[in-house]
């Protein structure tokens, strides 16, 4: 079983970002488990979201505190929270940052990833360039970085998932898929 | 059709697929989504009910009170102090034996405000007269609402299905949608016993004198009584059409077991994972899902618990000034039987604190050190 947490502000989309990689990877024959941690979803505030991924039917039914995967929807939350707690030994940290993965300073103890989803976000005009909504972006990167989920799983996923602008959700996740850097 | 659905949604699918006629509901945490989604269902016509919006809870319990009076399929869903102010109907619905589903979300009762897990508020309605059923995940919660229609229409008596909130309500996971052709083969129409029709015009709910009372009662405990045997055919019968079995419990490994953890709600998915794991070491640990809260299956319990040295049983829940609900009911059910186990009692997970299979473990390995249990619940994890 591999264990995600997903940290965002709320606003961004963090919860239906979890929600498509579970419909996804569900899609690609996994058992999965998705929801956000309770009660927290307010616009602008940090809120965070799991996600369990499984061969088979998954039983725990309480938040993830040891995350084998982390995803970091906001660059400004590294200003804000240790995402990295509980983060197993040699775990993997997905970032949207324009920085580089040798510019931030956790490459030794993770294996880090980064993307560039506020951009990708913008020019696909979702959201808006001050607030853009990043989590299809997110999900695109996180495909590459995993490799949990196909890129293509995660598009379908985004057609059925978000009502709005789908197309360019599904661009901006393809376009994200490919600018991920190691 | 297997689809990533949250409990919340599996709740309003399995309402679509009951062919309800009525729904009438009013919102709150965590419950909103179970009618924001029948009401979108009504709205595109994927469902052919009348969708009623209300002013509160006790309209919205009067309302379908009313629409099943009349011979309608009718469902609500609610939670915490919603339920609450749906007390004084409630009894009204079940002693007018009108077989209505509710959902209730289980959520903790303020203050302090709190919108999370907690079982406190539909047992605080244990004795209204309604049949309820606690279930484990978001299939038996769709499983759970098209069986509660079946029971209620059996018996004449409402149900009402309890989950937790957030656990189920907000997560998502595989569901299987069994279609409609499948769910119409299992569920047929509601036929009422008796209806309001101006047609044929009779009297309901007259005074009742003293000479006729306990007539009328006891045979509203008759109802509960064979409701016990009623629930168990429902869910074998939904089993043998849908592959998924249910009972008014379920006894996992208890035949030959030692100690027996006795659950319900989402603690029961963590301890199968700890029954597995303790299972593969040796150590003779069963496990009691409780399903059926009311009627309380008395013979089940004492079938499963009987021969046992201990029980450890959770809740989620307190009754102030005595303890936890299901381990008072359990003493109760075990009273007067010969081989029954000692009985540890502990409160855990209140207002949706989690409960982690280290937790039950924890658990279990106390028991095993102790002589003998306290008399009072012990609370779990308190950061005092």
């Amino acid at each position: 079983m591999i264990e995600i947490r997903l940290h965002g502000r709320g606003g961004q989309g963090s919860v239906i970002a979890s929600k498509i990689l579970a419909v996804a990877a569900f899609a690609e024959g996994n058992w999965v488990q998705s929801f956000p941690k309770f009660g927290v979803e307010r616009r602008g505030a940090p809120v965070e979201a799991f996600l369990r991924i499984a061969r088979d039917k998954i039983f725990i039914r309480s938040e993830v505190t040891d995350p084998d995967f982390v995803v970091v929807l906001d660059p400004s939350l590294v200003e804000v929270i240790d995402f990295t707690t509980g983060l197993k030994e040699n775990g993997s940290i997905l970032i949207n940052t324009p920085k580089t993965p040798q510019e931030l300073d956790l490459s030794d103890r993770f294996k880090v990833s980064c993307v560039n989803a506020s951009k990708i976000a913008a020019d696909h005009r979702l959201g808006s360039v001050t607030s853009p909504i990043v989590n299809t972006a997110i999900c695109g990167a996180f495909a590459r970085s995993s490799g949990l989920v196909g890129i293509d799983a995660v598009c379908e996923a985004i057609t059925q998932e978000v009502p709005i602008k789908p197309e360019n959700n599904s661009k901006a996740a393809r376009v994200a898929f490919e600018s991920t850097l190691f | 059709m297997k689809k990533v659905l949250m409990g919340n949604h599996a709740a309003s699918w399995g309402v679509q697929l009951s062919r309800v006629k009525m729904i009438s509901a009013y919102p709150i945490t965590p419950q909103t989504h179970i009618v924001e989604e029948l009401s979108e269902m009504c709205g595109d016509g994927s469902l052919d009910a009348r969708f009623l919006k209300v002013e509160s809870e006790h309209s919205a319990m009067a309302s379908v009170i009313a629409s099943q009076a009349t011979g309608v399929r009718s469902f609500t869903a609610s939670s915490s102090n919603g339920l609450a102010l749906m007390h004084e109907l409630l009894h009204w619905a079940a002693g007018a034996r009108l077989p209505i589903v509710m959902v209730n979300v289980n959520r903790a009762l303020a203050p302090g405000w709190n919108i999370w897990a907690d079982q406190g508020d539909s047992l605080s309605q244990r004795d209204t007269g309604w049949i309820q059923i606690y279930v484990e995940d978001n299939q038996e919660v769709l499983d759970s609402v098209i069986q509660g229609y079946r029971i209620a229409e059996s018996v004449d008596l409402p149900v009402m299905i309890c989950y937790d909130a957030f656990f189920l309500s907000h997560t998502y996971e595989p569901v299987d949608i069994p279609s409609y052709d499948e769910v119409d083969a299992w569920l047929p129409p509601y036929t009422p016993t008796n209806h309001l029709d101006p047609e044929k015009p009779k009297s309901f709910y007259p005074l009742v004198m003293p000479d006729n009372y306990m007539e009328i009662k006891y045979k509203f405990q008759q109802a509960h009584e064979q409701a016990i045997g009623v629930i168990d055919e429902v869910g074998q019968s939904f089993g043998t059409s849908f592959d998924r079995y249910y009972g008014v419990v379920e006894a996992v490994q208890c035949e030959d077991a030692d100690i027996i953890l006795v659950t319900s709600g989402t603690i029961t998915s963590p301890a199968r994972l700890v029954l597995e794991e303790m299972r593969q070491k040796g150590e003779k640990v069963g496990l009691l899902k409780m399903r059926t809260f009311r009627p309380f299956p008395v013979k089940a319990v004492q079938q499963a618990l009987n021969g046992a040295k201990k029980a450890i049983v959770v809740d989620r829940n307190c009754s102030w000034g005595k303890g936890g609900i299901f381990a008072d009911e359990i003493k109760s059910a075990m009273s007067n039987t010969t081989d029954a186990p000692m009985i540890y009692s502990y409160i855990a997970g209140l207002g949706g604190r989690s409960i982690t299979p280290d937790d039950i473990r924890g658990l279990i390995e106390e028991a095993i050190e102790s002589d003998s249990p306290s008399s009072e619940s012990v609370w779990k994890g308190l950061k005092l």
